[in-house]
């Protein structure tokens, strides 16, 4: 069956058509999914404008119809607010018009599911914070959470683990300093050992749409109706609550929200 | 003039605090489903925008459906889709436009997007059929304050004759229902306060006498905060229905006679306001009082349809389409200020 996935987390936009069936090979750390055609640019701004024409371009290289579809798998975050929500709607309003079910799948597994033993996974939160995760073996052990590089660091350490991978790592080289490096490979993603994406310059990696499919597979293969799509925001929105206005002489626009003066949030 | 074959046509608006959806055939609309995020937004006293955006997400997808459900209709049988490219809070439309592409996508449906203004002014071809070319357009609202000539909307770009250099009127007044301890948003409250008082309050008309088509709401703000002030500085009670009303004249006062002063400069006869203040009172009896003697036709959307929905998306898309204008790339960005 098809599966469109994709992903807006981080400054990759990310997509992938698979062909979801019984495991093809028994391979460490491979999977049942099958990748037909994947698209993915580097554009921490333009989420918006590439995302649509990326899936046209992944399903029109795979000669595959859009009702065609039988599943889409989107990433929730966590992520910068703005693109993530781009992915987001895109995946909801797609499946929806086509009346096919839309499977949520924390970002950083995208990341996180090709890796082997100890691995925390960090990407960039903006605001001097990361986004990240624990794995054990390709698992995640616990929630996700956002904090301070360093604070993340001895968090990790604290647990035992030698090893980080993904595009907050190289945000913050000191505070992850006394760590290895999970190299990625560049190319192809979801092979074996391979944890997500890598970047133009291989310096940057993203979730893997196919990772993010093999962690749903189970649920769509069995055709289990997913949940409803929560992203994992992490964060309040910024927005204070207005003061008692204050004295003209001091000044006109004391507290007040005004979509002019209130300025982007971390999104 | 409804056709079943003309194409039905999904409208999606996200350009601000409503998430709205609607469907239009053929100049008729079918359905017009809104979800709205301003009980969200009243305790900061004004639209945030993350709280704004987060809000589109959630609200996206089950507006949609509650439209076609309203309209007894199916996902396939939407023939195109038109959508908000702006102008407005650049992450709430960003939701509204990549929600667009997908449907267009996954339908196989041309995707046209559309100037939130223009849109405005194309919601009441929904009442009062085919506009006239060209007329004026008045849009007051809490984002825009503007004044427009508009040519033919499906084919040509509306022409911004003049607009707010501060404040929109619809932030003037939250800021004046803030000052006199009235919830947001300003207008309703304001408008039944001003319906007890007496207009007698001399607060400024500014740029009133200027000869251009812009307006300034920021100084009568001011003006109506410093007279509240004295008065309680001196100890007197604050005459709240007289404020409100005199308030509400001065605005009424500038924007009507600016709409009027428009008309006449461009040998126009026919004026259409929208956007959320064309719902104010003394606005609409005023401005029906100068365009009667001026002999010009006045044209008001319902209410309903003078704030942000997606029947005003549905409807300047349906325009276009039935015009065989071309539809927009997948590419479509989402801008902020877009360009009239
Ligand atoms: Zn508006």
């Amino acid at each position: 069956m098809l599966v469109l996935a994709l992903d807006t987390s981080t400054a990759a936009c990310t997509v992938a058509l698979v062909e979801l069936g019984a495991p093809a090979s028994a391979a460490v750390g491979s999977g049942p999914e099958r990748v037909l055609a994947e698209r993915s640019a580097w554009d921490a701004r333009r989420h918006g404008e590439l995302l649509a024409p990326m899936m046209s371009a992944v399903l029109t290289e795979a000669g595959v119809r859009p009702p065609d579809v039988a599943a889409v798998v989107v990433g929730v975050g966590p992520g910068p607010f703005t693109s993530l929500r781009v992915g987001m709607v895109t995946g909801s309003a797609f499946a929806a018009a086509l009346g096919i079910p839309a499977h949520g799948v924390c970002s950083l597994d995208g990341i996180g599911l090709g890796t082997a033993g100890p691995v925390g996974v960090v990407t960039d939160a903006r605001r001097r914070e990361v986004f990240w995760a624990r794995y054990q073996d390709g698992t995640r052990q616990g929630e996700p959470a956002v904090g301070a590089p360093a604070a993340v660091a001895a968090d990790l350490l604290a647990a035992g683990v030698r090893r980080v991978v993904g595009p907050g790592v190289a945000l913050y080289p000191e505070a992850f300093a006394s760590f290895e490096p999970v190299t990625p490979l560049v190319g192809e993603s979801g092979q074996p050992g391979q944890p997500g994406h890598a970047g133009p310059a291989g310096e940057s990696i993203c979730p893997a749409p196919p990772l993010l499919v093999r962690v749903a597979a189970a649920a769509i293969l069995d055709g289990r109706a997913p949940g409803p799509l929560v992203p994992l925001y992490l964060r309040r929105p910024d927005a204070a609550e207005p003061r008692p206005p204050k004295s003209v002489t001091a000044a006109t626009e004391a507290g007040a929200v005004a979509p002019a003066a209130a300025g982007a949030t971390a999104g | 003039m409804t056709s079943r074959d003309s194409p039905l046509v999904l409208g999606i608006e996200t350009s601000c605090d409503e998430t709205g959806v609607g469907l239009v055939r053929g100049g008729v609309l079918l359905a017009d489903a809104l979800a709205s995020s301003v009980d969200e937004h009243a305790r900061y006293g004004g639209v945030v925008p993350e709280i704004a955006a987060r809000a589109h997400l959630e609200a996206m997808v089950p507006t949609i459906e509650r439209a076609l459900g309203q309209a007894g209709l199916r996902h396939r049988d939407v023939d195109a889709v038109a959508v908000t490219a702006g102008p407005g809070l650049a992450g709430a439309l960003l939701v509204g436009v990549a929600a667009a592409k997908a449907y267009a996508l996954a339908l196989g449906v041309p995707l046209h997007g559309v100037h939130h203004l223009a849109a405005h002014v194309a919601v009441d071809t929904l009442e009062h059929g085919p506009l006239p070319r060209p007329s004026v357009a008045l849009l007051v609202s809490g984002g825009h304050s503007s004044l427009l000539l508009v040519p033919d909307l499906a084919t040509e770009p509306v022409v911004p004759l003049g607009a707010t250099v501060d404040d929109a009127a619809g932030e003037a007044y939250d800021k004046v229902a803030r000052l006199l301890g009235m919830p947001f948003p300003g207008g309703p409250p304001i408008d039944a306060a001003a319906r007890a008082g007496r207009a007698d309050i001399p607060f400024p008309r500014a740029k009133a006498g200027d000869g251009t088509f812009d307006f300034s709401f920021s100084g009568l703000k001011t003006a109506v905060a410093r007279w509240v002030e004295a008065r309680r500085r001196s100890g007197e009670p604050v005459p709240v229905a007289d404020v409100a009303a005199s308030f509400q004249e001065a605005v009424a006062d500038v924007l009507t006679a600016k709409a009027v002063a428009a008309c006449r400069a461009h040998g126009v006869d026919t004026l259409v306001i929208g956007g959320g203040v064309a719902a104010n009172s003394r606005l609409r009896a005023l401005a029906a009082l100068r365009c009667e003697a001026a002999g010009i036709t006045l044209r008001v959307p319902r209410p309903g349809l003078c704030t942000d929905n997606g029947a005003m998306v549905a409807a300047l898309g349906s325009l276009r389409v039935e015009a065989g204008v071309a539809p927009s790339s997948l590419e479509l960005a989402a801008t902020s200020a877009l360009a009239l």
